[in-house]
């Protein structure tokens, strides 16, 4: 623990002390494995935070480049990271214009629709299980995946000179496919849905020697997500925000965010706080919302049919932990039909000038339902979480063909005046 | 009713290494009785003290989740192939 400040600035050392089942408690050293032996549970990473309690302030991370590698110590890496260096703090963005049509006074949106490479928040979990994909010594890497994850996986692979399998579910959006494909990585598309994907890929790791960021990195992969929420609070001036609204796929970005901002209390980073959490689902995709509608432990799988490709995980992994994590936080769940979460991409783009991907409408249609009823109250601050980019989603969107004039400025003023008597334009 | 069981690489270490088992049972809970059986200590990773599975032990039958159709009470028929998968998942707070 002899170590100065100099020394912490310029090499990273890490303050993980091993990994951890959730479950039974069992404790092994820190590997690529994501599952307990013992139990089946989930492995967590541990760190040691009296250590960490003495070497983390807020005037070193300000002081650091604008990256989610300014919360260094709080990620599982032993080396410096290879990947994904530039990745992370995306803009914290006011939203009155939204907010009044919620009826919220101090809303923000946490826009990771702008993420460094592939425009979404997975690029964060790559970043960092990629990274230690190389502390591993793995040449081959991959994920199962909805979209977003293949398309960071891709390029970061290919960055990283390392080599890509993607597999995905055979029904994905082209846009994903085509997103995935550019990068080089060998794509794989499974028929069946992602919960199919995920089994085969399950049992991947146990026959070839490959990294695969969600199965067996899933541990250090899934730390990532912590920085959206060490953002949101630096970003908010050093304070946890009273609600957080976060699309809910697998469920554990909501759980991370939970944890990022224990930690940082815990680490006496933000004055204690009790920030809730509230997860969003399709209608479609909804086993988490139901648990927590229902008030059971239990997550019960359901077949998802939803235009939310990215939430499509009909059997979340996390779903248990997401679950428990919003009801320890006094938060609540809601769902959004396929009409809602248009209406959703419509009214944050139209409000904020912010085009998000399916889930993000996802998660501003529940925010609108949860305002409505009295979950969000209009003094509160309040952060939604959008992970995506519209533009990787838009066979989602049928649009009217645009107003077609000659080039004359008589034929102008005759669709303004349209505009005006039809009100839509103001 | 004949039918072939996967095992996972965790379980294998109880199964001399073997990842296919064929076994005799009329429903999934059968069969995983059977296992104990030929394999003792199996179970207990996969139930709990009360019977029912391990909340993070998924079972499929030719592909499909239990969950989707009895449960251990799932009916097996000549042929088909009890698939044992650990569920994956990340973790959460502190």
């Amino acid at each position: 623990m002899a170590l100065t400040r100099d020394v912490v600035e310029t090499e990273t050392r890490s303050y993980v002390t091993g990994l951890r089942c959730r479950l039974c408690r069992a404790t092994y050293p820190e590997q690529p494995v994501a599952i307990c032996e013992e139990c089946f549970g989930p492995l967590e990473v541990e760190y040691d935070y009296e250590a960490l309690a003495r070497v983390v302030s807020r005037e070193r991370i300000v002081a650091r480049p604008p990256t989610m590698w300014r919360y260094w110590e709080l990620l599982p890496l032993t080396a410096p990271p290879r990947v994904g260096i530039e990745t992370g703090y995306t803009p914290l963005i006011p939203a009155p214009r939204l907010g009044e049509a919620l009826g919220l006074k101090n809303l923000y949106i946490k826009n990771d629709g702008v993420c460094h490479p592939t425009l979404s928040f997975k690029d964060r979990v790559v970043a960092i299980s990629l990274s230690k994909a190389c502390e591993f010594g793995f040449e081959t890497v991959g994920c199962a995946s909805t979209g977003n994850l293949a398309n960071s996986v891709a390029a970061n692979a290919a960055r990283a000179g390392l080599r890509a399998y993607i597999f995905i579910p055979e029904t994905l959006e082209q846009a994903k496919i085509l997103g995935t494909q550019i990068y080089g990585a060998r794509v794989i598309a499974v028929r069946g849905t992602y919960d199919d994907v995920n089994r085969l890929c399950s049992e991947i790791v146990y026959t070839l020697n490959w990294g695969l960021v969600n199965v067996n990195l899933r541990p250090f992969y899934s730390e990532g997500s912590k920085t959206v929420g060490f953002e949101i609070a630096e970003q908010l001036g050093w304070r946890a925000p009273d609600a957080v609204v976060v699309p809910m796929a697998g469920g554990s970005l909501l759980t991370k965010i939970h944890k990022a901002f224990a930690e940082l209390q815990r680490l006496g980073l933000i004055p204690p706080a009790r920030p809730r959490l509230f997860g969003a689902q399709a209608r479609g995709c909804n086993p988490i919302v139901a648990a927590v509608k229902e008030g059971r432990e239990e997550i019960r799988p359901v077949k998802p049919q939803t235009i939310a490709h990215s939430l499509a995980i009909g059997d979340p992994a996390d779903g248990y932990f997401a679950a428990r994590a919003i009801r320890q936080s006094g938060g609540w769940a809601e769902d959004a039909t396929d009409a809602e979460i248009l209406a959703g991409i419509r009214l944050l783009a139209e409000t904020e000038g912010i085009f998000t991907e399916t889930a993000g409408g996802v998660t501003v249609a529940v925010a609108r339902k949860l305002a409505e009823q009295g979950y969000l109250s209009p003094e509160e601050t309040v952060v939604l979480a959008i992970t995506g980019n519209g533009l990787k989603t838009m066979d989602a969107l049928a649009t009217a063909p645009p107003i077609s004039i000659a080039p004359k400025i008589t034929e102008l003023e005759r669709v303004l005046r349209d505009f005006s008597e039809g009100g839509s334009h103001s | 009713m004949s039918v072939t069981v996967r095992i996972p690489q965790p379980l294998r270490r109880f199964t001399e290494n073997r990842d296919v088992i064929e076994l005799s049972a009329g429903t999934v809970g059968e069969a995983l009785e059977q296992l104990e059986r030929q394999y003792p200590g199996i179970a207990e990773r996969l139930r709990e003290s009360d019977g029912q599975l391990r909340r993070f032990v998924n079972i499929y039958v030719d592909g499909e989740d239990i969950r989707f159709l009895n449960g251990l009470a799932t009916e097996l028929r000549d042929g088909m192939e009890v698939s044992i998968i650990p569920a994956i998942a990340g973790g959460g707070a502190l």
